[in-house]
């Protein structure tokens, strides 16, 4: 055992080392990695597309369980058994209060993991680790101690050379040393007393670390751009135009409806390093649910927007449900995708949005180029607008007496992102139909705040699919029905070269699909997958990672 | 009075127990309240519940978010008279916004305000610049304006302040439905499954809830409600409760409380899965909120 840890403690200090030397370079974010994860989506496409193929239909049979390792979050051992030592070490403690308010259920891992020269940087809210990607291993544990706030998720670290960022639900940006986990430095992002709450992944760009925030009551989103280095500001986009007379505020009644509109920012986008576009999707519109005090579409909530990144300028924005009233932000992941459109190349822009639209765009001016519905059981628009946006029917706001609408107040798809394989074209969703009954049930339209004022009863699944679409035709290329015995579960999704789609489905099984079919050819049974998974070479060998609440499960050819 | 007063009846006093909660000095609590939660039953007749009748039908959440300490009630009722008197004209009479004044309760200097101090600031030099003049009032008086503003309910899930009918359908117009286009009466009847429908819920939307979902009550893990038949490649054919299935696996109940699961490899096993509530899951496709309402209305009278 003394033998066997020494060992363990010997081979952290040269993987450290590894790390030290090397870090992360931002110009390789550019780049496709194959043998690192560095940023939330693997790269900067969205893709989520790995053009890895040594895992591959002939011998998904083989993939068997690397290792598994749960992180507990939280102040650390403790309790007369508890000990520390290499694989557990002391956790660091970091924060501006002395007790922690205590949350509930903020231990899962809910967005992506990086993998850096063999070192896996996994959060939670509130948490984050260092892990070694050969063996599961903690290195390190940071610990938060939180003012409180919304605790629903933390969707994963940016890293800029030998530095991680990573936010707080009490709306800080905390900066950790990789090697060591120990605080540079944190700093305020949005106010705690409007209650914003932060959860999204920073990602880096060049000498951008591009961090956003949300709110549930009223308060505006937006999008900041800080220097890795020192986390000054470098510039701030808001979700909603700054006053009346700018572009998008004739889209408002008035400046208080306007600046009190919503729109955060929490799923982080995709980047066009060619045309230094960042692309990524605000929140819903606030009140949530009723228009009655923001008469207009509200620009820029539920929006599709593209940012430039030296500037924060916006250069184009397209909104999937003008004027929403169900909640249904448009903060999923935009894909890009160099390809044919109607017999010509085009930069293009894939997005399945929480609505149940399909929208392609052109990417470079924002040309809206196709719409279509994803789901069968959507109910809430009346038709197609002339710039491409489904445009709402008023009567299916929620009502007194109820409105029966699909999708629910989650979406069609929420958070979990799709993946776009080239070598079949098709684009990848999972997705959920649910019909919902929305009441109203606060008369007093000067009472609504956020997300107040209805009810909501959830009524039936109508089922969870793996939908794959074809973006040139907007036509379903397969649905694969997730059978379950209640309700199912929305999942994130990879495609590899090895002709293989990953994802979790509606049983708590890890499922390795045929992109070309949607017939599955591989699973395991480890639980809700709770992240989409993650594919990258080490030491020669492939890993397929994935998460399922607070545990970490890698798996790899045996040979 | 009939079965549909009192129902109404139930509901307002649901509605009076929110209202005197958002009214109330007490810190603002988000709360959740659940549709399919009965709400407690007032006879016909009664009073409304006390204001000190505890909201029973409330499940709430510990705030995320620091809740302020209980002001005191005169220092409120004061403030709420020297701002009816100064500032409403302009923020309105419940401090949530007019013509000229923005909505202070979600304002980001009040929300950062602790006990008047960022406010006394605006008030005593205006914001002249907005259109907002000075005010002569003495900082003891802000801090009682501070206080009526902070006693009202602030967060993204903020209790309903009102009440709002529910029942909005033609009772009429819902039976003909029931025995007409709707071809409930093929599957149900008023007198058989469904008598006294009406008088099983006082809240009606848990009934519309039910109504439309077809939802079994106490369905649970042990007590499924779809069942399944499984037939092996040799013809064996085993029928029973379904406890999980997906495309690698499915287990049933049997009759005699025997588990039995079989991993699926393509078409082998086959396997059919019945649900009991596939009808009213399909009807959701179709159906249109002006019958949904009358429906429900026509149910309500169900006694």
């Amino acid at each position: 055992m003394m033998t066997r840890n020494l060992l363990l403690a010997i081979s952290m200090i040269s993987l450290a080392a590894a790390a030290s030397a090397q870090g992360l370079d931002p110009a390789l974010l550019t780049k496709p990695a194959t043998d690192s994860w560095p940023t939330y989506s693997g790269d900067y496409s969205g893709r989520r597309f790995s053009s890895l193929t040594q895992i591959n239909q002939t011998n998904i049979k083989d993939l068997g369980l690397a290792w598994v390792s749960h992180l507990p979050a939280g102040p650390g051992p403790t309790g007369p058994f508890a000990r520390t030592g290499p694989g557990n070490p002391p956790t660091i403690v970091g924060g501006e209060i002395d007790e922690p308010v205590p949350v509930r259920g903020a231990g899962r891992i809910s967005g992506a993991v990086l993998q850096v020269n063999g070192i896996l940087y996994v959060s939670v809210p509130d948490n984050a680790w260092a892990v070694d990607a050969r063996d599961g291993s903690i290195l390190w544990h940071y610990f938060w101690k939180t003012k409180g706030g919304t605790h629903i998720g933390n969707r994963g670290m940016g890293m800029y050379r030998d530095w991680l960022y990573f936010e707080t639900p009490d709306d800080y940006l905390v900066s950790l040393d990789a090697k060591t986990g120990k605080e540079r430095w944190h700093k305020v992002i949005s106010d705690f007393n409007e209650q914003y709450f932060s959860t999204i992944a920073p990602i880096v760009i060049g000498n951008h670390l591009l961090v956003g925030t949300a709110d549930d009551l009223d308060a505006p989103g937006f999008l900041q751009s800080f220097d890795p280095e020192t986390g000054d500001l470098q510039w701030k986009w808001y979700s909603e135009p700054e006053k009346m007379g700018d572009p998008g505020s004739e889209t408002w009644p008035n400046f208080d409806s306007m600046r009190h509109g919503g729109a955060g920012v929490w799923v982080p986008g995709s980047y066009d390093a060619n045309l230094h576009l960042y692309y990524f999707g605000t929140a819903n519109p606030t009140p949530a649910f009723s228009g009655a005090t923001r008469e207009g579409d509200n620009l820029y909530t539920s929006c599709i927007v593209a940012l430039n990144v030296d500037t924060g300028k916006l250069a184009w924005a397209f909104q999937p449900s003008p004027h929403d009233t169900h909640d249904w932000d448009a903060a999923q992941t935009p894909v890009i995708v160099d390809g044919e459109f109607k017999g010509k190349p085009r930069k293009l822009l894939l997005d399945a949005s929480r609505n149940g639209y399909f929208f392609v765009l052109d990417r470079v001016t924002g040309e809206h180029l196709l719409t279509v519905p994803f789901a069968d059981t959507l109910n809430w628009a009346k038709g197609i607008d002339k710039a491409g946006r489904p445009f709402r029917d008023p009567e299916k706001d929620a009502t007194p007496g109820g409105s029966l609408v699909s999708p629910d107040s989650d979406g069609i798809v929420n958070w979990e992102p799709p993946t776009y394989d080239p070598q079949t074209g098709l684009f990848y969703v999972a997705t959920g139909e649910v019909y919902s009954e929305y009441y109203r049930t606060e008369p007093n339209v000067r009472a609504l705040q956020g997300l107040n004022g209805i009810q909501e009863q959830r009524l039936a699944t109508m089922g969870n699919y793996i939908t794959a679409i074809d973006y040139k035709t907007g036509k379903i290329a397969w649905r694969h029905l997730q059978p379950s015995v209640g309700e199912g579960s929305n999942h994130g999704l990879t495609t590899t070269a090895g002709k293989l789609l990953f994802s979790g489905d509606s049983n708590n099984n890890l499922v390795a699909y045929d992109p070309a079919t949607g017939k599955p050819l591989w699973h395991t049974h480890i639980g809700h997958v709770s992240n989409a998974v993650e594919t990258y070479m080490l030491d020669g060998k492939q890993y397929i990672l994935a998460a399922s609440g607070d545990t970490l499960y890698a798996f790899a050819l045996n040979f | 009075m009939s079965r549909v007063k009192l129902l109404f009846s139930a509901f307002l006093g649901l509605g009076t127990v929110a209202l005197v909660a958002a009214q109330s000095t007490a810190p603002a609590t988000p709360t959740e309240a659940g549709a399919n939660q009965a709400t407690p039953q007032t006879p016909a007749g009664s009073p409304p519940p006390p204001p000190q009748a505890p909201p029973a039908v409330r499940v709430v959440r510990p705030s995320a978010y620091p809740v302020r300490p209980p002001a005191d009630p005169a220092a409120v009722a004061r403030g709420k008279q020297i701002f009816s008197a100064n500032c409403s004209f302009c923020h309105g009479s419940d401090a949530r916004g007019g013509e000229q004044g923005p909505n202070l309760i979600r304002s980001e200097l009040v929300l950062n305000d602790k006990d008047g101090e960022l406010i006394a600031n605006v008030v005593q030099n205006g914001r002249l610049d907005k259109g907002m003049p000075k005010f002569d009032l003495p900082t003891a008086d802000i801090a009682t304006i501070a206080a009526f503003i902070h006693s009202m309910p602030v967060g993204g899930r903020a209790e309903t302040t009102g009440t709002v009918n529910p029942l909005v359908g033609d009772a009429q117009a819902g039976q003909a439905y029931f025995n007409g286009a709707g071809k409930c009466n093929t599957c149900h009847s008023v007198s058989g499954d469904l008598a006294g429908i009406g008088s099983r819920f006082t809240d009606v939307r848990a009934l519309q809830g039910v109504m439309l979902s077809g939802a079994v009550r106490g369905e649970s893990l042990e007590n499924p409600r779809k069942t399944v038949t499984v037939t092996l490649r040799d013809g064996q054919t085993f029928e029973g409760r379904l406890y999980q299935i997906d495309d690698f696996i499915v287990s049933l109940t049997d009759a005699e409380g025997n588990y039995h699961s079989y991993v699926r490899h393509g078409d082998y096993p086959k396997v059919v899965v019945k649900d009991p509530l596939q009808p009213h899951m399909d009807m959701l496709r179709t159906l249109k909120d002006d019958d949904i309402h009358n429906l429900t209305a026509y149910l309500v009278t169900i006694q």
